[in-house]
């Protein structure tokens, strides 16, 4: 049974980064300029470039043909060269795609760290004052534009309080090489003589973009565990559980907590998404280094293999994330082992 | 009981209070480790190559001439001297024409993870330095572009004759005629000396594009690693022939917005930055720890006539103009105050700049008076071009041209303000379809000849620079003859004669010369500000 709901969503998965190939591919031939040039990254090639160019892309063939061929050069980790760094749009998506992923990381054990807790003591005290603080405080969290409150954060930590810094992922004085691209993992991976002080250097810059993340999203989390939460406490079975003696609290701790938290789980998986595009909204502003600063520099100097290849690259990880989740979640909730058809 | 209830409220408070002087205690959070002699200095750009020879940018020179390279001789900015630098003596020969450089020993190049010089410098090097700008045939001159914008725009190519190698330490630079500025030209921070061995090393290897991306110099700093947009990595050079340097690493945080770069300064993440804008620079005045110096820079803002365009053509016309502005208030709304007022093309700083130079100050009844006479109705209308940029020498075109268009009212004069997309308004202007315009100048060298000639000379209304219009034989001679001569003292009397027909004739009108702004931590100390451009980290030290 597992075994044939893996292979449907491995499918799935396939399809799924199939048909971004074609939007990725459909973009060279929609962006302004010709396909060519925004597929391989060469401005201005000589006839000889050119020709050899053609022939690699296939552009004289039929556009489906010339679409495999693209795929073939992807599939060999031939992503066009960037028209702006001069350098190969895959390298360049590894540089920086760690980033990002680090940052979202952090944010996104922040979120579920502040968020679950809190929601769940919300749920507990469904309707009562707790709850209503609760509750008022997430609407807030969660209806502030996240480029305001890092803005914000950095008024209040780094110009007014000077505790905090306000760009990069660590002070540019620390010669860190960069291996996986983790900057926390790169410090312990590195021979610097002072990795205590490299890590409380990156540390510090960590705080504020994780935590203008992490204030949206831990928002959204908490609503969604104090609801379930609250519906699980007035359910049948813990009302049993009660009525045969056991306390408040062993109720919930038995048979509360699990079957409040399981349903949950995917809501809280799509909120990844909304997390990355947050995250890099925030790299922006805190220039850290990451995939989403990079693309929109990318837009902005109309680099266009670079925009196609951050968003295969963005929407792969996406995909990738949720459904590995989903296969998570399943493997976990037994309930959901019985449907068979998948959902995003 | 009162008195504990209240107590028991504040707890939080205090707790509150107690965790964030705890956090205070890491406001020094740059101050570890390495970072006590390492300097981040936030640009504004990326360099287009390390090389200044090949881009004549600010930016390009910002991030490399004094980082990277030396020249044979220095301007001192304080007294405008020329100094030893890699030359540690010169001679000119009699004739004017020819130069004896005796050159510096035992000045190493860097040693880099790319490349081990096996000597030092020699004159080798300083040959190949100048034949790869001087001579079309040398096979390093069309590597990485072969276009050489400063020594193309002085015709300094056509101007060296040959450049001999007499011995391992000395070269001879015969020019075609004399040329006083030749030697502040060779101090500028274009003129900058590779290496030849690591030249004929890159060649071998087939890679001779590399010596402007991996460069190799005799510099206080040595490059280590760039990511664009993003930094460059500088560390010191050890057998630096200056002296220790005291700071490593030195870093350029590249970081294009200005109102980021002041904001990273306040929280010491950048010990200096570049260009802060006029319009903030208050925020950094009320900062104790950050220093804000200015100088008035090697600049000129200022209103041109269209001097072959009746009734531009006639200089009481254009006397009259230039008396009903009142400059004080265009440097005052235009400027922020952030400049001084010009009376001719040179400023303050130039060793030839003439105080006694007669301006003119503001007098719309005089002006009014001297239209008449030249025949000009009330009603008369005039075009003033504006520039749609920012530029140093007059950051608010357009608000300028406002403002004149006001006083030029209350004399009867119709003003049409005009002005177009900039490569277009350049393109224009060459046309010569202008009445009158607002631009200005800034100049690489201290050399006042980099002033009048680019501005006013006859030539220079064909290579586009003189937006005037203007040619006068007796000025063009006058600014000639002041080039056949060597001695500060003797150049100056000419050049004081030409702002004598400058102000009689008036092509234009001199307004300002805006202030250089940089702003640093006042750890940092002996960080001047170099009025010829270009940022230097010698002999900068951190507390």
């Amino acid at each position: 049974m597992m075994t044939s709901y893996l292979l449907r969503r491995i499918n799935l998965l396939l399809v799924t980064l199939f048909i971004l190939t074609i939007a990725s591919y459909a973009l060279a031939y929609l962006f302004p300029g010709e396909a060519l040039q925004n597929l391989s990254g060469q401005l201005n090639p000589n006839d000889t470039t050119y020709a050899a160019l053609s022939e690699k892309y296939a552009m004289d063939a039929h556009p489906i043909f010339g679409f495999f061929t693209y795929l073939g050069h992807l599939l060999h980790g031939d992503w066009g060269t960037s028209i702006n760094s001069g350098k190969p749009v895959l390298d360049e998506i590894l540089s920086h795609l760690p980033a990002t992923l680090e940052l979202s990381t952090y944010a996104l054990f922040m979120s579920l760290l502040i968020g679950i807790p809190v929601g769940f003591w919300a749920g507990i005290r469904f309707h009562r004052s707790v709850d209503y603080a609760v509750m008022t405080g997430s609407v807030v969290g969660f209806s502030i534009p996240v480029f305001w409150l890092a803005l914000i954060l950095i008024m209040l930590f780094s110009l007014n309080l000077g505790l905090l810094p306000m760009s990069g992922r660590i002070s540019l004085l620390f010669d860190i090489p960069e291996r996986s691209g983790f900057i926390v993992l790169d410090i312990l991976l590195s021979d610097v003589p002072n990795k205590r002080e490299a890590l409380y250097n990156a540390f510090l810059h960590m705080i504020l973009p994780t935590l203008s993340i992490t204030i949206v999203t831990s928002a959204v989390v908490m609503r969604i565990t104090r609801r379930s939460v609250a519906d699980v406490i007035q359910s049948d079975y813990i009302k049993a559980a009660i009525a045969r003696g056991l306390s408040r609290t062993q109720a919930l701790w038995r048979h509360g907590v699990r079957n409040a938290l399981l349903p949950i789980m995917p809501q809280i998986v799509m909120q990844f998404t909304v997390l990355l595009t947050n995250a890099m909204i925030v790299e922006l502003i805190f220039s850290w280094p990451g995939i989403g600063n990079w693309l929109l520099q990318a837009i902005y100097q109309r680099d266009y293999p670079a925009i196609s290849g951050g968003m295969l690259a963005v929407s792969a990880v996406v995909i990738f994330f949720t459904l590995t989740m989903d296969v998570l979640v399943r493997a976990l909730n037994p309930l959901k082992r019985r449907d068979v058809h998948g959902t995003i | 009981m009162i008195r504990n209830d209240k107590s028991g409220a504040y707890t939080p408070l205090f707790c509150l209070v107690i965790v964030l002087f705890s956090l205070a205690g890491c406001s020094e959070y740059r101050r570890t480790g390495v970072s006590e002699s390492g300097v981040v200095y936030c640009s504004e750009g990326d360099p287009s190559t390390f090389n200044p020879q090949l881009d004549a940018s600010g930016t390009t020179v910002d991030a490399t001439s004094h980082q990277l390279y030396d020249r044979l001789l220095e301007i001192n900015p304080k007294s405008n001297d020329l100094v030893p630098a890699l030359a540690t003596s010169w001679l000119v020969r009699d004739d004017g024409k020819t130069y004896v450089f005796q050159l510096r020993r035992d000045v190493q190049f860097h040693t880099t993870a790319y490349f081990t010089p096996q000597r030092s410098l020699n004159a080798d090097d300083v040959i190949f330095s100048i034949d790869r700008w001087r001579l079309v045939g040398h096979p390093y001159h069309q590597v990485n572009g072969g276009e050489y914008p400063y020594f193309a725009s002085l015709g300094l190519a056509q101007l060296i004759k040959e450049v001999r190698r007499i011995n391992g330490y000395r070269i001879e630079i015969e020019l075609n005629r004399p040329d006083s500025s030749f030697l502040a030209n060779m101090a500028t921070n274009f003129a900058v000396v590779q290496s030849a061995e690591y030249a004929e090393h890159l060649l071998a290897a087939g890679t001779p594009e590399l010596i402007d991306t991996q460069p190799v110099g005799t510099g206080p700093y040595k490059f280590e690693s760039f990511r664009k947009g993003s930094y460059i990595r500088y560390r010191r050079h050890e057998q630096y022939w200056g002296g220790d340097v005291a700071i490593d690493p030195l870093i350029y945080s590249i970081t294009p917005r200005s109102s980021m770069r002041i904001a990273k300064l306040i929280t010491g993440e950048c010990d200096a930055i570049a260009y802060p804008a006029h319009s903030e620079l208050q925020i950094l005045e009320q900062r104790q720890n950050i220093v804000l110096d200015e100088k008035p820079g090697l600049n000129v803002g200022f209103w041109a006539f269209n001097t072959i365009k009746p009734p531009f053509d006639d200089a009481r016309v254009r006397r009259a103009l230039a008396l009903a502005i009142d400059k004080d208030t265009l440097i005052n709304a235009v400027y922020f105050g952030s400049a001084e007022r010009a009376k001719g093309l040179l400023p303050p700083t130039s060793w030839a700049y003439q105080s006694s130079q007669r301006d003119i100050s503001y007098n719309p009844v005089l002006a009014r008076q001297l239209l008449d006479e030249a025949g000009i109705p009330k009603g008369f209308s005039m075009d003033v071009w504006a520039m749609p940029v920012e530029r140093a020498y007059n950051p608010n075109a357009r608000r300028m041209a406002e403002l004149i268009q006001g006083y030029l009212q209350a004399i009867d004069i119709n003003v049409n303000i005009v002005s177009f997309e900039w490569s277009t308004f350049r393109r224009k202007l060459q046309e010569g379809t202008h009445d009158s315009v607002l631009i200005g100048w800034s100049a690489d060298s201290g050399d006042p000849d980099n002033f009048y000639r680019p501005l006013l000379s006859c030539s220079a209304i064909f290579s586009g620079t003189n937006r005037a219009n203007w040619c006068n034989e007796e000025f063009d001679k006058l600014i000639d003859q002041a080039l056949q001569y060597t001695d500060f003292e003797q150049r100056k009397l000419f050049y004081h004669m030409a702002n004598n027909i400058i102000s009689d004739d008036m092509p234009l009108v001199p307004i300002a010369h805006a202030f250089r702004y940089q702003a640093y931590q006042s750890q940092l100390q002996n960080f001047e500000l170099n009025p010829y451009g270009g940022v230097s980290f010698v002999g900068v030290s951190k507390k």
